[in-house]
């Protein structure tokens, strides 16, 4: 019987904590009660990137997009859309009568993006390798194999203009060069998915999604600078991710594109994974390095770089997943196709995690020059429960803040830059008018102090003293002279520190210095959080006129210090109160102030 | 002590993995995780079996366990509670979500409870970020916790 219907269900990592699997298990359990277990294929796919409104089902050909479905959905589902060829109207996101149906493209969080890294993510199953090569997989380790030399593979990636994606933005071709041009029979290939970057899940949500991107990228790689040898270097914390690598491994090596003579070539190239242990510091490549080969993950001094001295002193290229998701697509399309896409600095897409205080979390894709605004305003849907739009902070502990003022401006390796910021692996947190500037810049500095190796002191002392100097302020005892030592502090730690983590851990102080200094001073001088965030700085009162009496809040208080009757005003005693914020979180009457 | 021995013996699966590992360049973090993996954690049993059969010093085991935080060389808790410290999760309350279980468990983060039944601690982010604040148990992953629904959530366990 021929198929009639594909149901796509959402196997990103976001949407299987929602109880994807069980959507998945009672879909086909529906299907076949309902006798129409030979005409619908139920897929699991990578990531669709609209995490905010998972878990999503997608059925074809009507492309009706189906948003948070629960399991007991599941069997609606089935009898409605399938067997009756009704769409479910609860379920979809678009649920205006006036459209047929909520296509993909029709929704806006999709509309401003493009694609290449993410090209298969929520298409393919990604345990299936014939859907990948269905969607030209390994066409470009063909084309390598057959008709290019290395310098072809070179040129290609030189015109393409593609820069690292991890953070720094190295030239991707100038590093594979360095490596091709040293003369030593062991070289080694190396994937960096130790995404450590708290709120940025970009690349594990690549290699859910699309393994075999990132297998064939590398197996050209291999071929190109004469390495026989990969490792795929990833957080153990990434479980999914690592079951999906490593079945794509083992079928690449069935169908003869990983291992032994490739495509029938006497070219020869394996893969192995090595799981990271939960350090930071090991996205940075010497420190990488170090740990792959057993060791605590310290970084080392460049030169000489790991691209002429890496793995076991040997030459080794090593990029992380996003750079590697795009390699096959330059080759297949041409590194000028690629240099059409973005800006005179960068060239191509980014991907971003998109989270924090905005209505559509998720993961985008974007061209480079795409506004700040449109990613946050167009794609994200603005900041939830309309509040007031307060800074964004890309780069993640090593980035800064960019506020209202510069959300025009286009999003490139140089303008992140300019403004004190910078791309880095491609977190993006949006902020609102309750987060507090200071608060935020310490939960950065106590993430990088809690990270540094300890091997220089730059890092180790300065680190430690810039978030001694934060902690006092939020607890309203920073003096004005804190503020000039940490612009001396961040200063000497950009210049002194061995590796990345140390010269740009303090950039969120110097960045949020520069836009928010008038935020440090009201703690420091009027002893006040702005926001209400630094407990020490703030007092919980309720105000006369909104309390109605209802002793919500005093039953909830954890330490009994709110007082007062039923219909008469309540009140806190100042003495006992914790400041927890239950009592404000408690009050359906905005009778709670806090100042 | 000879009971103490025997809840650390190692399984024929882990010392074959061991033996095969061995040939590997760089096989000590691996070893390590597939001994976690056993155990929960890292006993000092094992990480002195560890060095006898790699032929490493008890001393190396240690940096790389300490270095590390995914190691943990102290038994956790029979259900160990993990809240994301991601920087949305943190925006989102996380941090709120810690205060909460240490007034809940009565033990601060890492410490066990009497009973030896729950633990806690913040990990880094777990890459969830559409559902944060988030907070883990096993498998079990809890999105948008509030404060008020983790008595709850302990209930479940105990």
């Amino acid at each position: 019987m021929a198929l009639t219907n594909y149901i796509l269900v959402c196997g990103g990592t976001g949407c299987e904590s929602a109880k994807a699997d069980q959507i998945y298990k009672n879909l086909l359990t529906a299907a076949q009660a309902s006798g129409v277990g030979d005409t619908v294929q139920i897929l699991k796919t990578g990531c669709f990137g609209f995490c905010e409104q998972g878990p999503i089902v997608k059925i074809l050909p009507e492309d009706s997009f189906y948003v948070q479905v629960k399991p007991e959905d599941a069997e609606e589902l089935i009898k409605e859309h399938i067997v009756k060829g009704r769409e479910v109207k609860r379920l979809l996101y678009d649920k205006s009568e006036s459209k047929k149906h909520a296509r993909v493209e029709d929704i806006q969080f999709y509309q401003k993006q493009f694609r290449i890294v993410l090209r298969n993510c929520g298409f393919i199953n990604p345990e299936d390798i014939d859907e990948y090569i269905a969607r030209e997989g390994y066409v470009a380790l063909e084309r390598v194999l057959g008709d290019m030399s290395p310098d072809d593979v070179i040129q290609e990636l030189k015109k393409s203009g593609l820069k690292g994606r991890g953070g720094a933005g190295f030239p991707t071709w100038l590093k594979w060069n360095f490596t091709k041009d040293v003369e030593d029979d062991e070289k080694y290939i190396v994937c960096n998915a130790d995404e450590g970057d708290p709120g940025a899940y970009m690349d594990r949500s690549t290699l859910e999604g699309d393994p075999h991107s990132v297998l064939e990228a590398m197996t050209i790689a291999g071929y190109t600078v004469g390495a026989q040898m990969g490792y795929i270097y990833i957080r153990a914390e990434y479980p999914l991710a690592i079951n999906r690598l490593k079945a794509a491994m083992q079928q690449a090596r069935d169908y003869g594109l990983l291992g032994e003579d490739i495509l029938g070539t006497d070219f020869s190239f394996d893969i192995e994974i090595r799981l990271g242990a939960g350090a930071f510091v090991c996205g940075e490549e010497t420190a990488l390095l170090a740990s792959l080969e057993g060791n605590r993950g310290m970084p080392r001094p460049r030169p000489p770089f790991p691209a002429v001295k890496g793995l076991w002193n040997k030459p080794t290229v090593i990029n992380n997943v996003e750079t590697w998701a795009n390699i096959p697509v330059i080759i297949l399309k041409g590194g000028d196709w690629f240099a059409q896409i973005g800006t005179e600095d960068s060239k191509g897409t980014k991907v971003f995690a998109l989270t924090g205080k905005i209505r559509n979390s998720g993961l985008v894709e974007v061209p480079m020059g795409t506004t700040l605004r449109e990613i946050i305003y167009d794609i994200g849907g603005g900041i939830a429960n309309d509040k007031e739009f307060k800074a964004v902070q890309t780069g993640g502990p090593s980035g800064g803040v960019i506020t209202k003022e510069y959300l025009d401006t286009p999003i490139d390796y140089k303008h992140l830059q300019e403004l004190g910021s910078m791309m880095g692996s491609g977190g993006m947190i949006v902020m609102d008018e309750d987060d507090c500037i200071v608060d935020v810049t310490k939960f950065y500095l106590g993430f990088t102090v809690d990270e540094s190796c300890g091997k220089c002191s730059p890092c180790r002392v300065g680190g430690r003293t810039l978030y001694n100097m934060l902690d006092k302020i939020t607890k309203g005892e920073g003096e004005i002279e804190d503020i000039d030592k940490m612009h001396q502090i961040g200063k000497a730690m950009k210049k002194a520190s061995l590796c990345g983590l140390g010269q740009t851990a303090p950039n969120p102080i110097l960045s949020t210095l520069r836009y928010f200094e008038k935020e440090y001073l009201a703690h420091i001088k009027e002893k006040k959080c702005p926001s209400g965030k630094c407990k020490e700085l703030i007092s919980y009162y309720i105000l006369a006129d909104k309390c109605i009496g209802c002793m919500a809040c005093a039953r909830k208080c954890p330490v009994a210090a709110i007082t007062g009757e039923r219909r008469k005003i309540h009140r806190i005693d100042q003495d006992i109160c914790i400041k927890c914020g239950i009592c404000y979180e408690t009050c359906k009457f905005d009778a709670i102030y806090v100042g | 002590m000879a009971e103490q021995k025997e809840k650390f013996t190692f399984s024929d699966e882990l010392v074959s993995y061991i033996k095969e590992w061995k040939q590997k360049r760089g096989n000590l973090i691996m070893v390590l995780h597939r001994v976690q993996q056993e155990f929960r954690y890292v006993p000092k049993e094992a990480a002195e079996r560890v060095a006898e059969m790699l032929d490493v010093p008890l001393a190396k085991i240690y940096g790389v366990l300490t270095f590390y935080h995914y190691f943990k060389i102290k038994e956790p808790g029979e259900y160990n509670i993990q809240v994301c410290m991601g920087t949305a999760c943190y925006l989102k309350g996380g941090d709120g979500l810690v205060e909460e279980l240490e007034n809940v468990l009565g033990v601060s983060e890492q410490e066990v409870t009497e009973d030896g039944r729950f633990s806690f601690e913040s990990v880094r982010c777990v890459g969830c970020c559409g559902l944060a604040p988030v907070l883990v148990v096993g498998e079990e992953v809890y999105g948008k916790v509030t404060k008020d629904q983790i008595p709850g959530i302990i209930a479940k366990y105990q």
